[in-house]
């Protein structure tokens, strides 16, 4: 496990910092990096620079959204749209997310998850889908708190030296 | 998986308190609208009571006051206060040794373990957003009225 290091310090007098969501850019991806270190115990800069670099690239099917408050990044959130997957129509799926743990439960990820549905929304996709561990108690309470359920279909898969 | 009606009960009451968590409630109001005993509703309060989910206040009108965190509390939490529930939650039974039993056994977990992971990411506060989403059915009167026919 990394060491559980702040990526950006709260603001001294506790005042709820004003927050803004943006698409990020390549100077983001270092604190990218480092919060999902942080949230995951595993460092992939590879992963986040080919995923920002898609999200420059196809700007209306890709979204790498940053919240920062001031020079700080306090979150992240990415998304693209997929068609046709298993017969499903084209939806927005939400596939990574993360806040500085020193910012929790200041709706910073409300605010991340809300841009990204807009940002669905006005490419023309009316579902938002994700995929969550079955134990990750965090994040799939937050994805309820969003009113996300269950949808229609059911993840399965195999060790393959079976 | 059909929930043991003690459970329910509880379900329903927690809702019930924690939607107006600045009121007491009197358990009476709780049985009319859910159709449920009143003794029976007692009972289930004094164990969500012991279990420091709701309180009981004192003094004219009494009544029941929800006292637990809605953002943290889950629907697995008030559950597992009424039934056991997951892998172990069965006992041994018969078979479970065979090769067959065991293959049962994987099958059954699959299911219990999305269970346990629905019910403890649904907070109270967002079973509640649920409940707001959702459009009242026109059934329900007379649905009712039998109930306490029947019952009566
Ligand atoms: C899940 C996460 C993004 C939430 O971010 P956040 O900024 O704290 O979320 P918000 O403040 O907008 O919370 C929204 C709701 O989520 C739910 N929620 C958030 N944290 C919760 C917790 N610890 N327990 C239960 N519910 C919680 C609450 O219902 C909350 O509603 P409220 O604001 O009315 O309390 C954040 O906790 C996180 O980054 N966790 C780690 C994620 C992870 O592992 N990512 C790696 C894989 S992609």
């Amino acid at each position: 496990m990394p060491q559980k290091k702040a990526v950006s310090a709260p603001k001294a007098d506790g005042a709820p910092a004003e927050i803004v969501i943006d698409s990020a850019d390549s100077t983001d991806l270092k604190l990218i990096v480092r919060l999902d270190a942080l949230t995951t115990g595993n460092a992939k800069p590879k992963y986040w620079k080919h995923l920002l670099e898609g999200s420059r690239a196809h700007p209306d099917q890709q979204f790498f959204l940053v919240a920062r408050n001031g020079t700080s990044l306090t979150g992240f959130i990415v998304g693209e749209i997929r068609a046709w997957e298993f017969g499903s129509p084209p939806c927005g799926w939400v596939f990574a997310i993360a806040v500085d743990p020193d910012h929790r439960l200041g709706a910073v990820g409300s605010r991340l998850f809300d841009t990204v549905c807009q940002r669905f929304r006005k490419a023309g996709v009316t579902k938002v889908r994700t995929m969550i561990a079955r134990d990750s108690q965090l994040i799939m309470s937050f994805f309820r708190s969003q009113g996300m359920m269950a949808g229609p279909f059911i993840e399965l898969e195999k060790d393959l030296d079976e | 998986m059909k929930l043991q009606v003690a459970t329910r009960h509880a379900l329903f009451a927690v809702l019930e308190l924690a939607a107006q968590a600045d009121r007491q409630i009197a358990a009476s109001d709780i049985a009319e609208k859910y159709s449920i005993s009143p003794n029976h509703l007692a009972k289930v309060l004094r164990t969500l009571g012991r279990a420091g989910i709701v309180e009981a206040s004192r003094g004219v009108g009494g009544g029941y006051r929800f006292c637990g965190n809605a953002k943290r509390l889950n629907l697995l939490d008030i559950i597992a206060v009424f039934e056991p529930i997951g892998p172990a939650a069965g006992g041994r039974e018969a078979g479970d040794d065979t090769r067959e039993g065991r293959a049962l056994r994987l099958v059954m977990n699959e299911i219990e373990d999305s269970t346990r992971a629905t019910l403890s990411s649904i907070t109270i506060d967002t079973m509640l957003k649920i409940v707001r989403r959702t459009t009242p059915s026109t059934a329900g009167a007379p649905l009712r009225r039998a109930v306490v026919a029947r019952s009566a």
